[in-house]
């Protein structure tokens, strides 16, 4: 049983047939899945979701699939961690770590996309998927189609962390390298999704793709026992996520299941490709392009972002802000969630703690309302940003005295047995 | 002046196929109003009611996006060239 209603063009209102189709043809603008929350209200109760497996389908009925879900069926309900000694650190009352650094299969929460994407396309009669990735996305297409036992092509500029391409690699499908930016190789992907007609999950499966972000926004809010934070920290590449987190409150909102939404929505970049932060700083709707991304967060260096016209707007309309942040302060910030929660996150979740850090401490966040903070990817999969930034361990021989100096040597006295 | 204008695949029906065609003017906006006479139902593809460029359609002039200059009434010279090009590609190709 389907509730989703039709494709519907975000700028003109036109209507489309739920198929794999992404732009107007009238206006240009992107098209969006329309539901019926009428009758979605009739069936799905606070109650039925939480009876559910925990996994992101609980919520199956705000999800753009006519049958039930062929891939991915595992994905989501990664923990919402209360993070008390990094609230100690940053002096505020009360701050989460939404972490999906530990969802499954691929470790980020493209598994949520994808999942909804591959799903969709199959229903449609795709046998091939295929994406535009800054390495996460890659990782997720490449792993979800080879368990649905479809072929694969990943495009990624070539010069990606060596982790997220042998992640990629190892599921056997194709992966080709760009010698460019994100922003060129999404250019060569629409040119190709139009010429061989793939499921691009990111391109013609996107009205369906960006609906799994929602899932992210939903968890959180019934992980908070059905309450919206006061305030929510998000990364921003194409800038889908964020409006899509914000979309599921909403919708939440509308089935009754918590109150009005007041969520103040805050996004953060990494200073070398803040299209959409700057654009939030002026004070204007105009996203200038970044022709040179230049960062260590790759996967959140997209300077052409689809969705900044919209992510920008969420900010300003939810009363949030944005922030951007340096390299330095992007592994300052991965340590910090590290040393405080033992929470191991990619670069991008330092860009995300870096910029929640500077927007509490310019008072845009108040430290007495509740923060969370959204880890979408694994450190694991970045350790080239940390090197040379932490220490080596300690070689010695295996011999006892050598580690006796050792300890002398640091300074700390220990309680040795006699 | 006349001016060169290169049409994106899904406004050539509009012009007959053609993915480049001529028309005048001053400044961006009039060279709108004057494929508009010669293609009609043009105009109404690339901008709003109120003639405000459409969101997701982006024009440039010698390569750079016209918002970030004068928008329609930026001024056109000699030998400039005009692409409409829609900001998500795609589409049936
Ligand atoms: C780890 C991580 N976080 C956040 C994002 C941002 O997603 P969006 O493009 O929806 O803004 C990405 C996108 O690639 C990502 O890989
Ligand atoms: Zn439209």
């Amino acid at each position: 049983m389907s509730y989703m209603k039709a494709l519907k063009c975000r700028e003109c209102g036109k209507e489309y047939p739920k198929e794999a189709l992404h732009v107007c043809e009238l206006c240009f603008g992107p098209l969006e899945v329309a539901y019926e929350y009428e009758k979605i209200k009739g069936v799905l109760t606070r109650e039925v979701i939480e009876k559910r497996a925990p996994n992101m389908w609980r919520y199956k009925e705000l999800l753009p699939i006519d049958g039930e879900p062929t891939v991915g069926a595992q994905v989501g309900y990664t923990p919402l961690v209360k993070a008390d000694n990094l609230a100690k650190a940053l002096g505020v009352k009360e701050i989460y770590i939404k972490n999906d650094a530990v969802n499954y299969p691929t470790l980020s929460f493209k598994d949520r996309v994808v999942s909804v994407a591959l799903s969709r396309a199959r229903e449609l009669g795709f046998k091939i998927a295929a994406c535009a990735s800054t390495g996460n996305l890659a990782n997720s297409v490449a792993a979800n189609a080879a368990a649905a036992g479809m072929e694969s092509f990943v495009f990624i500029p070539s010069d990606l962390e060596q982790t997220k391409i042998v992640g990629t690699l190892v599921y056997g499908g194709t992966v080709v390298g760009i010698k460019g930016t994100y922003d060129e190789v999404n250019r060569l992907c629409s040119e190709i999704a139009g010429k061989y007609g793939w499921a691009f999950v990111n391109i013609n499966i996107r009205p369906y793709y960006a609906e799994g972000s929602k899932t992210f926004g939903y968890e959180i809010a019934e992980q908070l026992g059905w309450k919206l934070p006061q305030n929510i920290v998000v990364p921003m590449a194409g800038g889908s996520l964020i409006t899509k987190i914000h979309k599921a409150f909403k919708e939440l909102s509308i089935l009754g299941f918590v109150g009005p939404v007041t969520t103040k929505v805050f996004g953060a970049q990494a200073a070398g490709c803040s299209p959409i932060i700057n654009a939030v700083k002026e004070g204007t709707e105009l996203i200038r392009p970044v022709n040179k991304p230049n960062t260590i967060a790759k996967s959140l260096a997209i300077g052409n972002p689809a969705d900044g016209y919209y992510s920008a707007k969420v900010m300003r309309e939810s009363g949030g802000w944005g922030e951007n942040v340096t390299d330095e302060e992007i592994i300052d910030s991965m340590k910090l969630l590290a040393e405080t929660e033992g929470i191991f996150a990619e670069t991008a979740g330092g860009v995300t703690l870096g910029s929640a850090r500077k927007l509490i401490d310019s008072g845009r966040i108040s430290r007495d309302e509740s923060i969370v903070v959204c880890v979408t990817g694994n450190g694991l999969k970045t350790q080239e940003a940390l090197a040379g930034k932490i220490n080596p361990p300690t070689i010695i021989n295996a011999r006892l005295q050598e580690f006796d100096d050792l300890v002398k040597a640091g300074g700390k006295e220990y309680a040795v047995r006699a | 002046m006349s001016i060169k204008v290169r049409i994106p695949t899904p406004l050539r029906k509009l012009t007959n196929g053609s993915d480049e065609v001529s028309a005048t003017g001053r400044n961006v906006g009039e060279i709108i109003e004057d494929l508009e006479k010669a293609y009609p139902g043009l105009k109404e593809r690339i901008c709003e009611g109120d003639g405000k460029l459409r969101r997701f359609v982006n024009i440039y002039l010698n390569d750079e996006d016209i918002r970030f200059k004068n928008n329609l009434e930026t001024e056109l010279k000699e030998n400039d060239e005009l692409s409409i090009i829609p900001a998500i590609a795609g589409g049936a190709a």
